[in-house]
């Protein structure tokens, strides 16, 4: 199978999304620049972490409408896997290819550490290789991690199991102590309500091998690449 | 044409950095502050003198690209 890491200016954690699937599955991957207008054969596309066209305006606002980022769209909608991680969440979520919007963390810190997440749906192509309540040891870096939407968003989120992943303790309780950064309900990651596409704020690339301290995030891409060989989710784009 | 506009978080949405600077405020002795909202000023100049259009234009400027409606509300002076 074969991945695509888009690359925008500002993007920093492109070559680690680039070497997981690569030097760790062992599989195909391929930088896409951003304004390229056309994405051929991929078979997921990962839209990475890092500052985007430097965050301004806010983030991830200015990526959205880089010329790849139509055929990404366009991508998502006909079904393709698209998975957001950080910044990557925040242009997805700019894109309107995922509901609700970042703020500010709580603490107005930018927050780097390992944080903890529990698995909350199996059912999608990004955690079909994990169990409901597994407890994810994987790093955040972010200053806009404060995931917003309204009480109405939040109902259809939780009635469609688009919540993903939720903060929690390390023995997978969702406590307020253990959101690091004020999101609404602890939320993490969420997918689309067709479960294609993911934005996640944890780095599972930064926590697929064991000299990274831990290698719980390389369950993510496994899952991706296991969903693609099982044809569920191949994908021939435009 | 200039367009004035401000931009700032909804009512309904925390605004962390307005509780930070209303503390910081607080700590200074100004005991009488209720609240504290941050957001953005944009001066956006236009070259067409019809209001009209101006407004036309500013309103979908916001929609698309200044303003993202589902944290933020926004208004705007033309001059």
């Amino acid at each position: 199978m074969k991945f695509g890491v888009i690359r925008f200016p500002g993007s920093n954690c492109d070559q680690d999304c680039y070497h997981v699937p690569a030097a760790v599955l062992g599989e195909k991957a391929e930088y896409i620049w951003h304004k390229e207008e056309k994405i051929h054969h991929y078979d997921c596309i990962i839209v990475p972490g890092g500052f985007s066209y430097g965050d301004y305006l806010r983030t991830g606002a200015i990526a959205r409408f880089s010329p790849v980022m139509k055929s990404v769209v366009e991508y998502a909608k006909g079904g393709g896997l698209v998975i957001g991680i950080c910044n990557g969440f925040q242009i997805l979520l700019e894109s309107g290819l995922l509901p609700g919007a970042m703020l500010r963390n709580r603490t107005l810190k930018f927050v780097c550490k390992y944080v903890d997440i529990r698995v909350e749906n199996v059912e999608t192509p990004f955690t079909g290789e994990l169990s409901h309540g597994d407890v994810l040891h994987i790093p955040v870096a972010h200053g806009e991690g404060n995931y917003y939407c309204d009480a109405q968003t939040l109902a259809d989120l939780k009635k469609h199991k688009q919540i993903v992943f939720t903060y929690c303790d390390r023995f997978g309780k969702v406590t307020g102590e253990a959101n690091p950064n004020g999101s609404l309900d602890n939320i993490a990651g969420i997918c689309n309500r067709k479960g294609n596409v993911l934005g996640m704020m944890p780095h599972p690339e930064r926590a697929s091998e064991t000299c990274m301290g831990s290698t719980d995030g390389r369950a993510i891409f496994e899952s991706i690449r296991a969903a693609v060989k099982n044809g569920t989710f191949r994908m021939a784009c435009t | 044409m200039k367009a004035k506009i401000y931009v700032t978080l909804k009512k309904s949405v925390l605004d962390p950095q307005g509780v930070t600077v209303k503390h910081a405020l607080e700590s200074l002795g100004y005991k009488g502050v209720e609240d504290v909202r941050l957001g953005k000023y944009f001066e956006v100049t236009l070259e067409t003198k019809d209001k009209k259009k101006a407004a036309k234009e500013i309103e979908q400027m916001c929609h698309k690209l200044l303003v993202n409606p589902v944290i933020e509300a926004f208004k705007y002076d033309l001059e």
